[in-house]
Parts: structure tokens; sequence; C-alpha cells
């Protein structure tokens, strides 16, 4: 009984320190510049004023890796451009993140063919697929609002991964 | 001079209220021909428009719609038809809202709707299923299977507006 009870003492300590990192991870999750087709448009569109991602703390696109914490892979996927985005990804320092945005980026979408990934997670681990041809900037928001709460519910447990 | 006239600008933007859509809060109106997530569409006495034709599926150009039909019978009826959809599955990471299968239905059972929110954190969340797609029973509707008088349905493809 004198164990559980100390134990669920140092839950409480432990769950406001998780709920503090993922609020500061969720607010301040910089993007890496990183536009492939059509989807880089509304990437663009929802970075500008009449959307505005640096209302989610979203300030800028990096043009860097280490500067990221989060990859937007706007538009399809070819062969040739798939090491240089696990390149990209390998760069990027822990904790990241990746939207995969779009139906080409997620699956293939409508180019079935051999020059094109089908879907990005063959190559990194994908966080959350963001549905749309291309996706209106309310959609990517909506699913960069789907990856925060993703990220709200991490576990301190998993963080060493 | 020039430098007046910039700063001018200046001064002139800053008293402009802001453009930006406070997006989750305030939403910017859609277009009415934005296509969105689809629906399966019911008749008025509660019978599933879609016959499981397949068209939609032929004419999808990112191959993201499964139908798998199955027969009608007079105590199991789902729709007017000869055959109804057994299975209705869209992959919503696949599909490309263009609207094809809109176009390919004879009965228009399939409508791509305004809804907007489709992001997921598993693929699989993403093939919605004919129980997510269809629409509820209309009032006065009757829920599918629908037992029915025998000989009331006799065409492969109703062409009536509401059958009875």
């Amino acid at each position: 009984m004198g164990v559980s009870s100390k134990l669920g003492n140092l839950g409480v300590v432990t769950t406001t320190l998780e709920e503090a990192v993922n609020w500061g991870r969720t607010g301040a999750m910089w993007p890496l510049l990183f536009g492939l087709a059509c989807c880089a448009i509304e990437m663009m569109s929802t970075q500008a004023s009449h959307y505005d991602m640096s209302r989610f703390g979203m300030e800028l696109n990096r043009a860097s890796p280490r500067q990221a914490d989060l990859i937007i892979v706007a538009g399809r996927v070819t062969r040739k451009m798939a090491p240089v985005i696990r390149q990209l990804y390998d760069q990027m320092p822990h904790p990241k993140w990746v939207v995969s945005m779009g139906d080409c980026a997620s699956c293939g979408g409508v180019y079935n063919n051999y020059a094109i990934v089908q879907g990005v997670d063959e190559i990194i681990p994908v966080d959350v697929y963001v549905a749309g041809c291309p996706p209106r900037p309310e959609q990517l928001i909506h699913g960069i609002m789907t990856l925060h709460e993703k990220v709200r519910g991490e576990r301190i447990t998993d963080w060493a991964n | 001079m020039n430098v007046i006239r910039g700063f001018a600008t200046t001064f002139k933007h800053v008293m402009q209220e802001p453009v930006t859509y406070e997006y989750p809060e305030q939403e910017r109106p859609f277009k009415e021909r934005w296509k969105g997530r689809h629906h399966l569409r019911r008749y008025e006495n509660g019978l599933e428009k879609c016959i499981g034709c397949s068209l939609c599926a032929a004419a999808c150009p990112a191959d993201a719609i499964w139908v798998e039909a199955a027969e009608n019978t007079d105590d199991e009826r789902y729709s007017p038809g000869e055959r109804y959809a057994k299975t209705y599955e869209i992959n919503m990471l696949r599909c490309i809202f263009c609207g094809y299968c809109e176009d390919a239905c004879p009965t228009q059972a399939i409508e791509l709707g305004s809804e907007h929110q489709l992001s997921f954190t598993d693929r699989r969340d993403a093939i919605f299923t004919k129980d997510m797609l269809i629409d509820p029973v209309p009032e006065g509707g009757e829920d599918t299977p629908q037992q029915v008088e025998p000989g009331s349905f006799d065409r492969a493809i109703p062409d009536m507006e509401d059958p009875k």
C-alpha cells in the first residue's frame, strides 16, 4: 500500500513533466522546407497570411534539417528523391515527426508506376497522413492538429526511442 | 520624397485589419462545387441508391473504390435494383476527389460532400467502409434490409424517383 501510494505520487510528477515537454514540443514545431509538387503550393498558402501556420508556433519553414522538427512531405516522391529524403530525415535531430501531405506522398495516388515511391512510409516512418489532392490549407492544418494531439499523448517512456 | 511614400505605405498597412482566418475556430467558406468526403445516398423510403454495379470503381483513376455486389431478395432487400453493394470501401488516401465516381453512377448513389477534415495517424483508418459512408435512414424510412412484397421490384436498374 505504501509503495503504491509513493509510486502514485511519483506518477503525478512524471505526468506533469510529460505534459510540460509535450506542450513545448507542440508549441514550436518548425517544419523542414520540403515541397515536391503541387502540394507545396498549398503548403506555401498555409504558411502565408490567410492561414498562417505561425499561429501554431511554426514560424517558418527551415531550409536546414538540423533546425527542423517536422518534415511535411508535400508531393509525390520519385525513386530518385527517395535517398535524398531519407538523408534529410536522418540529419534531423530527435524528436522528429513526419506528415505525409496529400495522396501521392501517402500511397502513390494516381501515379501507380515505376518512377514514384508508392507511399513515403516505405522510406521514413509517417506520423500523420493528410488526404486530399492536394489538401486545402485547412486540411493541412487539421493534419497538423492531429499531429499535435498525437504528440500530446506521447509517453515519457517512449522519448528514449 | 520616396522615403515618405514608403513610410506612408507601411503606416497604411499598420492600421489594416489582419487577413488571417483563425482556421479551427473560424472557417473560410468553401466554394459550393468543392468536393470533399463521399456519401452514399438513400431513397426516402430508406432503400440504398447503390445497386452495386461497380461503375464508380471502373471510372476511378486512382483505384480508390472497392465494390463487392450481392443479389437482392424480396426478404432481404437493400436496393430497388437487382443487386446491392455488399462491400463498399473508399480509400481516402488514394481518392483524388475528382468526382468521376459521381459522374459514372447511374443512380446518383454516390455524391461528394463538403467535409474536409481527413487526416489519419494510421493508414488503415483511411479506408472508409459502407457503414461510414452511407447516410442515416431518413425520417419515415425503414432501415435496410427491408422485407418487401414479392414482385414489387423487377428492374435491374431502377428508374423511379422514389421507389415505393
